[in-house]
């Protein structure tokens, strides 16, 4: 099996939340903020550890994880992380990568100025945690 | 690369056969994970290079001679103790004299970093007592039902694990269409070949200013230009400040001739007298359209991993280099391992977006330990002799590494000290801090130095009890005390059951 070798620009201009960028806002998010592939297994966020970052999933499937039990899964285009750094609380849960999961990385001190700078992904963002929410309250109901 | 025939019999080591590990790469990752794993308690592991002399890189590179990363020839403990080496980040590490504190033997003191040769120097002298099998080059790579095929010039090599040490060196063009028609910098000749010149640099990192400041006195106008801003907060505790900022402060005070851009580059077109290029900005509204006698892909190295991605090991930085877990190994083919500046790529917990030391020679040298203990564990049973403690003697020690332990000070946030607390008090080494998050063991303390969120360098400790990890800050100190009475009551009450 050959792993795929995707083009950095290209993997972030398929996603949603990027869908508004321009080719030269693009490459700015590729050169500033990091990819990381991780194994099947491996943790990505870890509950109750501080210092985490914002993730966006750009190929695989993640669980997300609370005390051992898993409640949610995650795939590309999904982010995960933006909680516990808009709220400045330690991450309630472990995101944990189920199969190879490659991710688009922000760090928590650089979230805010690069949503500053990009308010149509802050936008897009902003539509997705409301469809979340939506989804949310109606399990609950 | 072969040998003549007709010459003496060959006395290299390590003919083509059956090894537990073989290790490729003969730059400073494969010569210190070689001297480790001889000392690991694995009796059969081979280290191979293509390369006719130890040095990998160094051999060479950088370009202008010098390097970024100091070595402090008298320090404040003496050469050869484990505290001197967060005073030399150049040499590698050992338990004997004769492979400690070498760089700093060569060093004629003209400046406060080593000269490439005074680098090379110290890495010869370290690989004078570590076995290596010279012009011996990897090809191919393959499974077989015990572990690995390792094809090479000389033949085949079998193998359970697989370890590569080679290097982040293969030049790197970015995807830019034109660019290619440009030399790479690895193919930059001296600076008086650009005298009175235009040039046009495309790269902001290491490699670009390190190039733009060797023009300086020779180019008539130097422009760097890449989609993101220079990070001048950043840039601030890099190496790279005292070296290279000479053009980025030239062009923002003004100055003359040189220009520091954020654009992304959309084109580079060659004509007859030079080179077109084409950009849009990034951090600013417009369009560039350029004239330059010269271009220069400053756009970085990958790993030459030749067919490892066909056989399924993962690659991320564009395809630059293999991802890794916390302990080197690739995230998709068990059993292949990496070494030296590749270890970069595996990032660890990138507490607030820090990054680790495992791309230089200072963080890797200890990476290389970890990762000879993991392999002799995890592949072939082999547990480290480590001593226990009395709870007082275990408090002790801690406080100590998190004082002075080079390994932990160098690789902040990323390698941790470990005592392992199931059972009285027993040394458990230094692990990926990482691991030791993840893991799910028995009860345990780790200590660590880390950044925190503001930026103070600040000690950390992980407890896990009862299968639950929790994570203390300890308090930070101006001149880094972090032995003192307040931290001994403090870690003395975390250790407590």
């Amino acid at each position: 099996m050959e792993a795929p070798a995707d083009n950095y620009v290209d993997a972030l201009s398929r996603l949603a939340l990027f869908a508004d960028l321009t080719h030269p806002q693009l490459e700015v998010v590729a050169h500033s903020f990091d990819e990381e592939v991780f194994a099947a297994g491996q943790r990505v966020i870890r509950q109750d550890v501080t210092g985490g970052g914002f993730y966006v999933i750009l190929d695989g499937e993640a669980h997300v994880v609370i005390d051992g039990t898993e409640r949610s899964r995650l795939m590309r285009g999904d982010f995960f992380g933006e909680i516990s750094l808009l709220t400045d609380a330690r991450p309630t849960a472990d995101v944990i990568a189920a199969t190879v999961l490659r991710c688009l990385i922000i760090p928590d001190t650089e979230l805010k100025p690069f949503l500053l700078k990009q308010p149509t992904v802050m936008y897009r963002m902003l539509q997705i945690e409301a469809r979340r929410l939506r989804a949310a309250n109606a399990w609950d109901g | 690369m072969g040998r003549l025939a007709g010459t003496s019999p060959d006395e290299r080591p390590f003919p083509p056969g059956e090894y537990d590990v073989v290790v490729v790469g003969s730059g400073p990752g494969g010569l210190q994970t070689g001297y480790c794993l001889a000392r690991s308690g694995i009796t059969r592991s081979a280290v191979l290079s293509r390369d006719p002399a130890p040095g990998g890189m160094f051999r060479r590179w950088p370009v202008y001679q010098r390097l970024i990363s100091w070595t402090k020839p008298d320090a404040p403990f003496a050469p050869g103790t484990r505290e001197y080496e967060w005073y030399d980040h150049n040499s590698l590490v050992g338990d004997e004299p004769a492979h400690q504190a070498l760089v700093r033997k060569f060093m004629d003191r003209s400046h406060d970093v080593p000269a490439r040769g005074e680098m090379e120097a110290g890495l010869a002298a370290f690989a004078e007592n570590v076995a290596v099998r010279y012009e011996c080059e990897w090809l191919t790579t393959s499974r077989d039902e015990n572990g690995f095929v390792i094809g090479t010039s000389d033949g085949e090599y079998r193998c359970r694990v697989c370890v590569f040490a080679i290097g982040v060196t293969e030049p790197w063009t970015a995807p830019i269409p034109g660019l290619d028609a440009a030399p790479h910098y690895a193919d930059t000749r001296t600076p008086d070949r650009y005298r009175g010149k235009s040039v046009f640099i495309v790269g902001k990192r290491n490699s670009a200013f390190e190039l733009a400041q060797g023009l300086l006195p020779w180019a008539s106008r130097i422009v760097l230009a890449s989609p993101r801003p220079v990070q001048t907060a950043v840039l601030a505790f890099s190496p790279l400040s005292i070296r290279y900022l000479s053009p980025y402060m030239e062009h923002i005070r003004g100055g003359s001739g040189s220009f520091v851009v954020d654009a992304a580059i959309e084109r580079v077109e060659r004509h007859a007298d030079g080179y077109r290029i084409r950009a849009s900005g990034t951090t600013w509204e417009g369009e560039i359209d350029l004239e330059a006698d010269e271009v220069i892909a400053a756009t970085g190295f990958r790993a030459p991993v030749r067919d490892l991605p066909a056989m399924g090991v993962a690659m991320v930085n564009d395809g630059r280099m293999p991802a890794q877990t916390p302990y080197w190994e690739s995230v998709s083919v068990p059993g292949i391992y990496f070494a030296g500046n590749v270890m970069g790529a595996s990032a660890g917990l990138r507490k607030h977006g820090a990054t680790s030391s495992a791309g230089s020679v200072n963080g890797y040298r200890y990476n290389a330990r970890v990762l000879a203990r993991h392999i002799a564990e995890k592949h072939f049973g082999i547990a480290s002799e480590l001593p226990h403690f009395t709870r007082d003697e275990a408090v002790a020690f801690l406080l100590g590494e998190l004082a002075r332990a080079p390994e932990l000070w160098i690789q902040k946030g990323y390698l941790a000290r470990v005592v392992e607390t199931e059972d009285g008090y027993r040394e458990g080494g230094i692990v990926p801090l990482a691991d030791h998050v993840d893991r799910d063991g028995g009860d345990s303390v780790a200590v660590t130095v880390e950044y925190a969120a503001d930026g103070a360098v600040t000690p950390f400790v992980y407890v896990r009890r009862n299968g639950r990890l929790s994570e203390h800050a300890l308090p930070t100190d101006p001149l880094h005390r972090f032995d003192t009475h307040e931290h001994r009551r403090q870690l003395d009450a975390l250790i407590s059951p």
